[in-house]
């Protein structure tokens, strides 16, 4: 295990360096980077994907993948606001419990039909992700929740020196970070991940852990529906929770979670987040165009990739080296 | 049997002419996209219009602003016989083929909002809400009256291709360069949030990071003037950085209450759909003619004039908007 | 009297199951239920809508999802090898961008055409030099190459169209016979394609590499080579697709075809192909291809809101993948 994990934690260390060597690059071009209020800017351009990624990496690292968070987002988000519209007397804090209670629920539609159809969830979430879509529209009649409606204690959220909002990211990921790794449940989505087919062998409940994590996975999206109320301080069924998922996912895997189940690690994901976070806000004051932003993206999966892969490498051909001289 | 047949010939007559009165003028609007309050200004201007006049009316818009999910539904619309079309059209070039496919059916085709630049000969008519010459230099004197005529500003806009937008912009950098009672204001930059919230206010914020001398925004987009305005009632810096732009009134009637926003202009989109309805309803009986320089008259707008390339103005001036008149209106 | 009929049958181990009776195997397969489900979609648009039913239209429509249609095809070979390309649609904005720019640069068509098809095939080569020769997980390589694709038609194109000469504007206008010449091509193409999937050795190999790639490696098919092969094969076919799109759109932006691999998944997913390979056929891609076009159509049509649609789309998805997995289950023995 040790050479494996100090493996491991090079990778995390990686991450860290390119969002280092990143910002240096950038702070040299434009000094206002490097202040403490650019790293505003990047932590309140973060809270969102942080949230949906601490979901998402649970998925993935079970082996599944759950493309229908923004979908779940809008959906959240626009049956809050909507609450917000036409019960004003409601006290706004009950949106998180409606959006969070939403967003479960709508995770664990997805995990009953990957548990019970035994259907591959890749297709079961891009087919959701079309359903709860498609339902955000009806729902709202396609009207879009309106800024006046957003409760403006929640609107302040968002606001002042330490928002609350990255207050909230910040507590889950730590959250995420004591299930995945100090919980025994959370021991058992990793071993499921890694080993679907020895893992009921070893008295793991896979159906069960299976829907709690498409289950969380949605609940965390429903949170980032509301956080998206508060953030932006509207909701609107189009906009809202679109591309979400492909951040997420993106975030994800430069983080070092495996597309194949039972790796990955909090930390990593969290870097992740951190480094799209950055390149994000550094486009607008490199003058980038918003054009060039996907070809970007696109260029640090790849690059994230690559060196995943031959830390990989490096990995197998040092265990078998260690083999070999035992 | 004379009589019988003098009866047959007058139910007949009474028949054919019934029907002949009977057909309702089926007009469909084909918005941006769904969920974009603009677009239910708009519709209610056509609605309300409808119902006057007895014209069948539809509102149809795609899920997302692209043409290409205009087209299925254009075609849609032709295979359904209607007789009129009018669009806010995604693309200037790329509703071409389809639009001509519907003229060709004698369908009457007109762009509403928001016109297909360069390719005019492909629709029948544009209807514009204000004349969009006039839109850059007033929001420039808006804006330098907020600030003393004095100082750093900057603009943010839609989508770079728009073709209102740089038509306003370039109208704008017109009235600074040239006009000598902006000579102590200054352009900085021009900035895009391509009609996206979360873009927008990641451009404004990046403006303000930027160019910390900033003293006022130009935001002609309702998208982008409501997300700045956000920005600036959450930093709390609304007697540093003076905001104007085109807003919708339902949007920003929350920061005109509490100052972040003095003033900000627009026009009435309600306006465009009953001019639109109006005229396609004119045009069909025969009693307007669609022709450069004519002119027709329209309950509540008064006189309409058709200028060049068949474009018709709304209204003449921008309407402003401020704490004094913003809860007159509703849309 | 004799206990001839009446003994039981020993059944030994050299024994097999009885075979499925003829009937039920050509019969009970998922592209059945893929050929109900565009009638059934027949029926029902042609209930919403007294305009639907007009086979000029219907052909007509077709042309708007032909281009992704054809498409679909290379792409139900690749999932069937065990592997999944999702950059195609930005394959084909890019191949049209570059299109475009180089005959707005030249004037010269020929070389047009060249630099198109030639940049969709060198990115099928990324695509697959990424994921087999550097042996990455080819979900997460085409989503990477489809944002660098797309984000590079992005920097070319910039937020602007580029327009093409009249001559080439309108495939899907054109008529042979009375089709549009985009259906015909999908159609010629399916036949082609299916003939080379079911019948040739190529094809065989395309179903072993992706039941069990190391058998099939062990049973001495070069799939490193067949997947390149695939992979190559879909840059070269979105190209093509993406230079008709141009000339139907008359002209070329960098969003062209933006969200189209869901499309082209959806398409092969409701043709009864699974998605961890091994499994799948061009004629349900075929008939999934006209059923997506018939629903949307129809909706549309019947000016369903584009949210009706989308609803109706994942329900679809979601029953589609049931069933499929149902009979192939069922059909195991």
């Amino acid at each position: 295990m040790s050479a494996l994990g100090n493996l491991f934690l090079r990778r995390e260390a990686g991450i860290l360096v390119m969002i280092v060597l990143f910002s240096i690059a950038v702070g040299i071009a434009r000094p206002q980077f490097l202040t403490i209020n650019e790293f505003r800017i990047v932590l309140l351009l973060i809270p969102l994907i942080l949230i949906g990624a601490m979901g998402e990496m649970l998925v993935i690292v079970a082996r599944h993948v759950d493309l229908s968070i923004g979908s779940t987002q809008a959906l959240a988000a626009i049956i809050t606001g909507m609450m917000f519209k036409f019960l004003p007397g409601v006290p706004w804090p009950v949106g998180f419990i409606v959006a969070i209670g939403v967003g479960a629920g709508l995770g664990f539609a997805n995990g009953v039909l990957t548990t019970l159809f035994r259907l591959p969830s890749i297709i079961v979430t891009l087919g959701t992700l079309n359903l709860y879509r498609g339902l955000t529209f009806i729902v709202s009649n396609a009207r879009q929740v309106d800024r006046q409606y957003i409760p403006s204690d929640l609107k302040a959220m968002s606001t002042g020196a330490v928002p609350w909002i990255i207050v909230i990211a910040i507590a889950i990921a730590i959250l995420t970070y004591w299930f995945a790794d100090h919980t025994r449940v959370g021991r058992q989505v990793y071993a499921l991940g890694s080993n679907p087919v020895a893992a009921p062998l070893r008295g793991i409940r896979v159906n069960a852990v299976t829907l709690m994590v498409f289950s969380i996975s949605g609940a965390l999206a429903g949170l980032s529906g509301i956080m998206y109320a508060s953030r932006w301080g509207f909701v609107n069924p189009s906009n809202t929770g679109s591309g979400f998922e492909f951040q997420v996912i993106a975030a994800v895997v430069i983080g070092g979670v495996s597309i194949n189940g039972g790796v990955g690690s909090v930390l990593g994901v969290v870097f992740g987040v951190l480094l799209l976070g950055c390149v994000s806000a550094a486009l607008p004051l490199l003058g980038i165009p918003g054009t060039a932003q996907s070809a970007i993206y696109g260029a640090v999966i790849i690059i994230a990739l690559l060196i995943d892969r031959s830390v990989r490498q490096r990995g197998i051909r040092a265990l078998a080296m260690q083999r070999a001289r035992a | 049997m004379k009589k019988s047949l003098i009866l047959g010939l007058a139910l007949g007559l009474t028949f054919a002419t019934g029907a002949f009165a009977a057909d309702p003028l089926k007009i469909v609007y084909v918005g941006k996209n769904t969920g974009n309050p603009y677009f239910d200004s708009i519709t209610g201007g056509f609605q309300d219009a409808c119902k006057q006049l007895g014209c069948d009316f539809l509102f149809v818009a795609p899920a997302t602003a692209e043409a290409t999910s205009q087209i299925p539904i254009i075609e849609a619309q032709i295979q359904r016989g209607v007789n009129v079309i009018a669009i806010a059209p995604n693309s200037p070039d790329a509703l071409d083929q389809v639009l001509d496919e519907a003229r060709a059916k004698k369908i009457l085709v007109l762009t509403v909002n928001g016109d297909i630049v360069g390719n005019e000969t492909h629709r029948d008519a544009n209807i514009l809400p204000v004349d969009f010459t006039k839109t850059g230099p007033d929001q420039v004197e808006l804006m330098g009256s907020m600030i003393g005529y004095k100082g750093e500003i900057a603009i943010l806009s839609a989508t770079t291709e728009a073709p209102d937008q740089n038509t306003w912009i370039a109208a704008m950098k017109d009235s600074l360069a040239n006009n000598p009672k902006y000579k102590d204001m200054k352009l900085d930059t021009i900035v895009y949030g391509d009609d996206q919230p979360e873009k927008s206010t990641t451009e404004m914020e990046a403006l303000l990071s930027n160019y910390p001398n900033l003293v006022g925004v130009i935001s002609p987009t309702t998208v982008g003037v409501a997300a700045a305005a956000q920005v600036i009632q959450q930093r709390g810096i609304a007697d540093k950085v003076h905001l104007t732009g085109l807003g919708l009134p339902s949007e920003m009637r929350d920061f005109i209450k509490d100052g972040t926003v003095k003033a900000f202009q627009l026009w009435s989109p309600y306006n465009e759909g009953w001019l639109a309805a109006y005229f396609a309803d004119g045009v069909s009986k025969g009693t307007i003619k669609n022709e450069v320089g004519q002119k027709f008259d329209v309950p509540n707008l008064g006189t309409i004039t058709i200028g060049d390339k068949n474009v018709m103005n709304t209204q003449a001036e921008l309407t402003t908007f401020d704490a004094s008149n913003i809860d007159k209106f509703n849309f | 009297m004799t206990d001839q009929t009446s003994a039981t049958p020993v059944v030994t181990a050299l024994d097999a199951a009885t075979p499925r009776p003829r009937w039920q195997v050509i019969l009970i397969r998922p592209e059945t239920m893929t050929l109900i489900l565009l009638v059934l979609a027949f029926v029902v648009s042609s209930l919403l809508s007294p305009y639907f039913l007009d086979i000029n239209y219907i052909l007509q429509s077709f042309t708007l999802t032909a281009e992704f249609s054809i498409v679909a095809l290379v792409m139900t070979m690749i999932i069937i090898a065990g592997e999944i390309d999702l950059s195609p649609a930005a394959n084909m904005a890019l191949s049209a961008c570059l299109f475009a720019w180089t005959f707005q640069a030249t004037g010269s068509m020929p070389l047009a055409l060249v630099v198109g098809i030639g940049a969709g095939v060198l990115m099928g080569v990324f695509n697959g030099l990424l994921v087999i020769g550097l042996q990455l997980p080819s979900i997460i390589v085409t989503i990477g190459t489809l944002t660098l694709y797309r984000g590079i038609a992005q920097i070319i194109a910039g937020d602007e169209s580029i327009r093409l000469p009249e001559y080439f504007i309108g495939f899907n206008t054109w008529l042979i016979a009375g089709i549009p010449a985009p259906d015909l091509l999908f159609v010629v193409l399916s036949i082609g394609l299916g003939l080379v999937l079911g019948t040739t050795i190529y094809g065989r190999q395309i179903y072993q590499t992706g039941t069990n790639e190391i058998a099939a490696q062990h049973a001495g098919i070069r799939t490193r080579r067949l997947k390149m092969g695939l992979f190559i094969t879909m840059g070269f076919v979105s190209a093509i697709a993406g230079i008709i799109t141009a000339s139907r759109l008359g002209s070329v932006r960098y969003d062209l075809g933006l969200g189209g691999e869901l499309q082209m998944v959806l398409m092969a997913m409701l043709g009864g192909t699974y998605i961890f390979g091994g499994r799948g056929s061009i004629l349900g891609t075929f008939l999934a291809a006209w059923l997506l076009s018939v629903i949307s159509t129809g909706m549309t049509t019947a000016n369903l809101l584009p949210a009706t649609q989308l609803c109706v789309l994942g329900v679809l998805l979601i029953i589609s993948i049931i069933a499929t997995n149902f009979i192939y289950s069922r059909t195991q023995r």
